[in-house]
């Protein structure tokens, strides 16, 4: 039994210290944003004091949470508010949330950024109960109430654009879309990727897939399923791979260097911020500018024009787009403006959940 | 034996007392290292908790204990079920598809769920004791395989179970729990506006048949001998195969329960917002209380309480999550080292005692000898 006892602390103490190795990125960011909040108190200081909640992986995450940073610092920077963060846990529970969302009120922060739909069902209970703060919950509309906005993507519509830009570029008519996880956030992406293919060309092949099912999250954060994945549709066939997967699309990009083909980023524009190796395979990004949502609701917070309910981040409002670092898309990029104007001007509407 | 000597009582405090003790200056040398205020952070981490957060230490410290009472029926019988986490995931599951449909009014409903959760979660844990008795597969991979297996298990069967209601928003979850089955809660924390889990009764329940059950039964005898010496038991005529089997299918039992205060005090449905990791919290928390059912009690509180810190040092300290991890870890480290130390320092005491009776009785039978 003492045996059986020993390996166990062995492996508990363990599960700890890796737990605690795979997000050191906080660290560096708590002192940071300390720096910054005693440095950016400019002369037109602004008494708005904003909360930032992250979801899991926090500021560093090179993806989602990082996009969500830029727009707060940006607003810092220029505004001169007064911020603080605090990032999610990995298997904490709802409660957590709340509390996450609770202190930073009760320390004083007015303005509550919530990073991530998983936040929803928190907002939903400290919202009502905190009626003089201003929330805004990113990506999500399954909460809404007087005093939260819903910074919400059309991420649709960008992909559309890659889609087609991705049946312009195929030489095997064969295109491929690999999503993190089936959540119905991510099923939008791929709705908008197959209608804009199609678009292009009615035959084309799009071969499609999930890395994991929820509960599991790790396909937004596996490069090894990633990469496997890409392998078995470049392998079929295809030439280019769109990818909705977070940090699993650096395996997608591994593969596609290794198999010399195509792939296309996604949130960020990843021909500058991927890795140097494989930044030459991505043609263009779908681009998805959560720092510019964020920045917009604090700088209305900063003028006193808060506005409650849904607010949609299109290609119409440069929400979304698609990026043209690498010159890749330059031969194709009247055709692929021609049908941004035509989604701008309503002539095309991209659906938001694909067919199955 | 029997006689009470306060060295008894007082020597297993000590191990615990000393570790916390150890991770306070362990905790403080890598904050000071790292160049974080040590008193700013240590004030945040004792200030009284508000009643909000007195609701929710006691919250997740009855989940808490739940896993870990699970674990520590395992290692009473020598066996180490990491598999608690896929357990009480395909057990939750299995009673949230369950109490969804409403076939059964109220608390009835609750009643029959929570049953159900227990043979789902002992049938999971069950296929590692079969694959242990018959083919002889360590427990320890054949437990995290099947939490593999339970998360890809549980997310396609999610899938297919999906609440119509939910579709088109991000959470995938299943059907809602009737409001006759929901439990409200109860407010005994005064000033607090959410409310303890009901279920907290169910883990009470559960730690006071654990302990009864250990140590008041025959079942519960055979089991400690077979988990300190299975020849032993074996010469005493225990059924080694079938105790392993038994305890790998109540330790996967008592796994079902875990999400049971989660599914009707706070989520009513299972989906994917659903609290994962709680196994292996269960497996320090059962290592920290000695797989003592008061031991693991404080054990949990105690982990619920440094879990309810990391916002706090985030925001009010400036400091990072992490050094939670770091406290529990140390804590964790220290706590083992020291009840082997303790373990040590009795066992030596113990032979001291003997010898010293043994010289005096050799004394008095040679002072016998003398006077004949």
């Amino acid at each position: 039994m003492r045996q059986t006892m020993k390996y166990a602390s062995v492996f508990a103490v363990a599960a700890l210290a890796l737990t605690a190795c795979g997000s050191d990125s906080a660290d560096s960011t708590d002192t940071g944003t300390a720096d910054g909040t005693e440095t950016s108190t400019a002369e037109e200081a602004s008494d708005v004091r904003v909360g930032m909640a992250y979801d899991v992986g926090g500021r560093g995450d090179q993806s989602f949470n990082d996009a969500a940073a830029a727009g707060l610092d940006q607003a810092a920077a220029e505004f001169g508010i007064e911020t603080q963060e605090a990032t999610a846990t990995d298997g904490e529970p709802e409660s957590a949330r709340e509390e996450r969302l609770q202190q930073l009120i009760d320390a004083g922060y007015t303005s509550i950024v919530a990073v991530g739909f998983a936040y929803a069902p928190s907002i939903a209970v400290v919202a009502p109960q905190n009626p003089d703060v201003h929330f805004a919950l990113i990506d999500s509309t399954d909460y809404e109430g007087e005093n939260v906005a819903n910074l919400v993507f059309a991420e649709e519509e960008g992909s559309f654009l890659v889609g087609a830009a991705a049946a312009l570029k195929t030489r095997t008519d064969n295109v491929g879309f690999i999503g993190g996880v089936q959540t119905p956030l991510i099923e939008k992406f791929e709705a908008g990727y197959i209608a804009g293919a199609q678009e292009i060309n009615p035959d084309i092949e799009i071969q499609r897939t999930y890395l994991t099912q929820p509960p599991d999250f790790s396909g937004f954060g596996d490069p090894a399923k990633g990469k496997t994945a890409a392998e078995g549709m470049y392998q079929s066939g295809a030439d280019v791979i769109y990818h909705a997967a977070g940090g699993s699309g650096g395996g997608v990009f591994t593969a596609a260097s290794e198999a010399n083909t195509m792939a296309i980023g996604v949130d960020s524009d990843q021909a500058k911020t991927a890795a140097p190796e494989v930044q030459d395979v991505i043609i263009t990004s779908m681009i998805k500018k959560v720092d510019v949502a964020v920045y917009e609701f604090l700088k209305a917070e900063v003028e006193g024009n808060f506005q409650a309910g849904p607010q949609v981040f299109d290609l119409a409002g440069g929400g979304v787009d698609y990026s043209t670092t690498g010159g890749k898309v330059d031969d194709i990029k009247d055709q692929l403006d021609e049908l941004k104007q035509q989604i701008i001007d309503g002539e095309i509407t991209v659906p938001s959940t694909p067919e199955s | 034996m029997s006689r009470l000597e306060p060295r008894k009582i007082l020597l297993p405090l000590v191990a615990p007392v000393v570790a916390v003790i150890v991770a306070f200056i362990v905790t403080s040398l890598v904050l000071l290292a790292v160049g974080d205020p040590v008193l700013e952070v240590w004030q945040v981490i004792f200030q009284p908790p508000l009643p909000r957060q007195t609701v929710n230490i006691i919250n997740a410290a009855t989940v808490f204990y739940l896993s870990a009472v699970a674990v520590a029926i395992g290692f009473k019988m020598n066996l180490f079920n990491i598999g608690v986490d896929g357990q009480y995931r395909v057990a939750s599951f299995a009673a949230a598809v369950f109490a969804g449909q409403a076939w059964l009014p109220g608390v009835l409903n609750i009643l029959v769920a929570i049953l159900v959760a227990m043979v789902f979660g002992g049938l999971w844990a069950g296929i590692a004791g079969w694959l242990k008795v018959k083919r002889g597969v360590s427990e320890v991979i054949s437990t995290i395989m099947l939490n593999a297996i339970a998360t890809a298990v549980v997310a396609w069967l999610l899938s297919k179970a999906r609440d119509p209601a939910s579709e088109g928003t991000n959470v995938v979850r299943t059907r809602e729990l009737p409001e006759s089955s929901r439990l409200e809660g109860l407010a005994i924390v005064p000033g607090a506006t959410n409310t303890v889990y009901t279920l907290i009764f169910l883990a009470a329940l559960v730690g006071v048949t654990y302990w009864f059950v250990l140590n008041k039964t025959r079942f519960g005898f055979d089991l400690r001998a077979t988990g300190k010496s299975e020849t032993a038991a074996v010469a005493s005529g225990v059924d080694v195969k079938k105790m392993t089997l038994t305890a790998m299918i109540l330790s996967g039992a008592a796994a079902g329960l875990v999400g049971m205060p989660l599914l009707f005090g706070q989520d009513f449905s299972y989906g994917t917002t659903f609290q994962a990791g709680l196994g292996f919290a269960g497996i320090a928390i059962a290592l920290l209380g000695r797989n003592h059912p008061v031991g693991i009690a404080f054990a949990a509180l105690l982990w619920a309480f440094l879990d309810g810190q990391s916002n706090a040092l985030q925001i009010q300290a400036n400091v990072s999550k992490e050094l939670v991890f770091i406290i529990q870890g140390v804590i964790l480290f220290a706590v083992v080292i020291a009840y082997e130390l303790v373990r040590r320092a009795e066992a030596r005491m113990e032979q001291n005692r003997v010898a010293r009776q043994l010289e005096e009785r050799h004394a008095a039978t040679a002072e016998q000898g003398v006077s004949a």
